[in-house]
């Protein structure tokens, strides 16, 4: 039990105007006390470089270095204070407690922030919802769910405004949620880490560490850790695989709408056409890569990361998984009597996929970016410490 | 259970050995007293290497000859060491790290705050503990055998070859055997025995903290030197042993409980007196002695006093100091004779010449009239807020060991044995008679670790031809 007398002076301090950490805040600070005594993981990550520039750690040092840890796992199997030492240094896991708050924290509108907190649940309500909307729709428009007007192609059962109707607000909201939660971050974190602007040297290292996932070549180019104390690069790999495939998906949906306004040519399109080649490629991509992640997930040492979060992690990566794999499926079965069902789930993964995207598992990867960059402008602004055996 | 060799002890010199017998060709079984968790030994509290080198090595920068590691050796021992084992560990910290890679050791320029030894000492990325899941991974790879929770009890050895070990009640048969299960350093009992009583009536080792694992028992040593009668070397007081933090667990503490500001500051002990030059050279060059002067002082207790000039220039200590806005509110919290406390303070205050700090060189600030004299970085300590830290001794590892010669052999009445070897703390005092010099335990541990392998491996396999062959 939280100590009354614990529950007293946060109430005090919190009158009198002061910065009050939250258990899991004050669980990080208590450990990189002991890391930054100790610095043997120096090597693995940018965390711990940034920490050494550090004597204490407040409410934007916790939150700026908990966003830049890649959960990669290298310092828990490396750490002589790891548990069962009285010490229980766990650093990835203390990290990621805080992270899950952080995304809570810094989502807008601030009361979509639970969605967060039991995520497994949101994502399964979106997609339900998701797919209802429009197997009902493609239900109304062809009367059944089998065969009917296909032959008509995607735009005989779903009108191409009705869609852009659907997903661009939808898309859109996304986006704005989003930059508006990284933008509270930014502006928490940035005094915490020099207040410098960024500069161009800056952005391109930052831009370099986010594409190559850099913090998962384990320091040594090995990988990080998955289920043991052992390196492996299947993560990285599989996370490009992932992140390049959505990427690719997200192109030749782009390109089709250029496409389709621009040109006039309207879907479906077929190879060798660019939105077909771009979302064959995308689509196969995204779904190797899910399939990894999802399989490395399960096999992960349970002591990586916060359980908690373990739903979010997996619900997302299903739900891109699905995405892709109705695409394909989607293509593949064009011409057949299921291509109203097919298009209606593939269409119902897509919105479930980005009505979530601003309160669940895709937030990482912006606030992880915006960690590295405000990273890469703190290292290059000189240390003011001057450890003596330095 | 019969295999070519044995191996007792489960951290660096042990995994040396094992991976160094199983490349050779021969079957392992290790034995690690320790359950897997807490293996490794004191080997997962380390850092670095010391290495030899003529000229810059990927992590290491300019040269590090031998005879500059020798001599280093040299003083820190006081001349107690043995120069042909020394210079033999020497050669060989700058040909193993090829073969440490191989096994997935990976090396790193050395760590912020530790920048002093760049030129003299490779950095294990991630620490002892990476080295040794490395070795272990490597060595499953490769075959070896590996028991967990496997205290060796005891062994036979007949006319000073190795018969077999027992553990748990089990027989373990082998054709050669090497011996590499740390120190005694743990053992309470026989740190008492050693350290004895004092002149105040004080049991000094009882206030003693373990820097690292709790598993040096050092069973097998005593079984060795007792009740074999196996040669011995060394002193049992000499040991690894600093100043660190009064607060740190009896047990694998490791490095984050040393204080690295006593050069900044005074010492005092719990008489409130000071009673050595706090500034006699670099901390990383005194820190290993500090642990035995405080351990001469009245309740093994001391207390590092630093001001506000000081925070920010050493490495940051894992607990917080007591911190105080006067000196003598400083000494009341903890719980120092405030009087005398002040007399020492102010006595020291009175007697600093300030010159121009440089607290990264031998700098000019000085103490005239006081003694023990502060010879650098003395400044008053006059500037609020005030910090204290208490310190104890604390044990990293003990001297007290096997005698050896260049084959790593066990010897008995000055005779090696053929099949007996041993590798690591258990003979480190070959080398390191007394002091220390960073880095230079992984050293001798690998160095031994692997000449003990080698050896252990050549004598099975000749062994299992001549039976072949009988």
């Amino acid at each position: 039990m939280q100590t009354l007398e614990a529950l007293t002076r946060d109430a005090r301090a919190l009158a009198n105007g002061a910065v009050v950490l939250t258990a899991p805040e004050t669980e990080v600070a208590r450990q990189l006390q002991i890391c930054n005594a100790c610095r043997y993981c120096e090597g693995f990550c940018a965390v711990f470089p940034a920490m050494t520039r550090r004597l204490e750690f407040g409410k934007a040092d916790i939150h700026f270095l908990a966003n830049l840890c890649h959960n990669c796992g290298a310092c828990l199997h490396a750490c002589q204070y790891a548990p069962p030492h009285e010490f229980a240094v766990n650093v990835p896991q203390a990290m990621a407690t805080v992270r899950g708050q952080t995304y809570v924290d810094y989502a807008w509108p601030p009361a979509l922030g639970r969605l967060y907190q039991r995520n497994g649940l949101t994502l399964s309500l979106a997609l339900a919802a998701a797919l209802a909307l429009f197997l009902l729709l493609a239900l109304a428009a062809n009367g059944t769910l089998w065969g009917g007007k296909s032959e008509g192609g995607f735009y005989a059962l779903f009108p191409h405004n009705l869609l852009v109707g659907l997903f661009a607000p939808v898309f859109l909201w996304a986006v704005l949620a989003l930059g508006l939660g990284v933008r509270r971050f930014w502006r928490e974190v940035t005094p915490a880490t020099t207040g410098q602007p960024v500069s161009a040297p800056a952005a391109a290292e930052a831009t370099h560490d986010v594409l190559r996932l850099k913090y998962l070549d384990g320091g040594h180019g090995e990988g990080c850790n998955n289920a043991d104390d052992a390196f492996t690069l299947a993560r990285r790999r599989a996370h490009h695989l992932t992140f390049y495939g959505f990427l690719l998906c997200f192109a030749a949906t782009s390109v089709a709408t250029v496409y389709h306004y621009v040109f006039g040519w309207t879907a479906p399109y077929d190879l060798p056409s660019l939105p077909k080649l771009l979302g064959a490629v995308g689509g196969v991509s995204l779904l190797l890569g899910t399939a990894g992640l999802f399989k490395l997930n399960l096999q992960r040492d349970p002591q990586h990361g916060d359980a908690a979060q373990k739903p979010m992690d997996l619900g997302f990566i299903a739900l891109l998984f699905l995405t892709s794999a109705s695409g394909l499926a989607l293509w593949l079965g064009r011409g057949t009597p299921a291509l109203a069902a097919l298009l209606a789930v593939h269409l119902g993964a897509v919105m479930a996929l980005f009505a979530t995207l601003p309160y669940g598992k895709f937030a990482h990867g912006i606030f992880r970016t915006a960690a590295l960059l405000r990273h890469a402008v703190e290292k290059r602004q000189p240390n003011t410490l001057a450890l003596g055996a330095d | 259970m019969n295999v070519d060799v044995l191996v007792i002890g489960g951290g660096n010199a042990a995994l040396c050995a094992a991976l160094m017998a199983r490349e050779a060709g021969a079957s392992v079984l290790l034995l690690e007293a320790a359950p897997r968790v807490w293996r490794g030994g004191n080997s997962a509290h380390t850092r670095n290497l010391r290495c030899m080198h003529d000229a810059p090595q990927d992590v290491l920068i300019e040269a590090y000859p031998e005879e500059e590691f020798w001599q280093d050796l040299l003083k820190v021992t006081g001349g107690l060491t043995n120069e042909k084992l020394a210079r033999l560990t020497i050669r060989a910290s700058s040909t193993c790290r090829d073969w440490m890679r191989r096994h997935g050791v990976h090396f790193q320029p050395p760590l912020s705050g530790a920048l002093h030894v760049a030129r003299t000492n490779a950095f294990f990325m991630g620490g002892g503990k990476a080295l040794v899941n490395a070795y272990y991974r490597s060595a499953e790879k490769l075959g070896v055998q590996v028991r967990y929770e496997a205290p060796v009890e005891r062994i036979e050895i007949k006319d000073g070859r190795f018969q077999a070990a027992w553990v748990q009640g089990e027989r373990i048969t082998a054709r050669a055997c090497v011996l590499a299960a740390g120190g005694f350093e743990s053992n309470r009992d026989w740190l008492r025995e050693a350290w004895g009583q004092n002149a105040r009536g004080e049991w000094p080792s009882d206030n003693f903290l373990i820097r690292g694992t709790r598993f040096n028992q050092g069973v097998l040593l005593r079984h060795l030197l007792d009740d074999h009668g196996a040669d011995r070397i060394g002193d049992p007081t000499q040991a690894h042993m600093v100043a660190i933090d009064a607060r740190a667990p009896l047990y694998d503490g490791g490095i984050c409980t040393r204080i690295d500001c006593v050069s900044l500051g005074v010492v005092v002990n719990t008489e409130a007196r000071r009673f050595y030059d706090e500034g006699e050279d670099f901390w990383p060059k005194r820190y290993a002695i500090w642990g035995r002067l405080v351990a001469q002082q009245p309740g093994q207790t001391g207390y590092s006093i630093i001001d506000a000039k000081a925070v920010g220039r050493f490495m940051p200590p894992v607990f917080p100091g007591v911190k105080a806005d006067s000196l003598p509110e400083l000494a009341q919290k903890l719980g120092l004779d405030a009087a005398t406390f002040m007399q020492t303070l102010n006595d020291y205050n009175a007697a600093c010449r300030v010159g121009t700090f440089d607290h990264t060189a031998l700098d000019d600030c000085h103490t005239e009239g006081v003694t023990p004299a502060k010879t650098h970085w003395a400044r008053p300590i006059d500037t609020a807020p005030f910090y204290g830290y208490a310190l104890k001794p604390g044990v990293t590892f003990t001297y007290l060991g096997l005698k050896t010669d260049d084959t790593a052999a066990v010897r008995f009445g000055d005779q090696p044995s053929d099949n007996l070897f041993v590798a690591g703390e258990m003979m480190a005092g070959n080398v390191l008679g007394k002091g220390y010099t960073a880095g230079v335990g992984m050293s001798i541990g690998t160095a031994f670790g692997r000449i003990a392998g080698t050896q252990a491996a050549k004598f099975a396999l000749n062994q299992g031809v001549l039976h072949a062959n009988a």
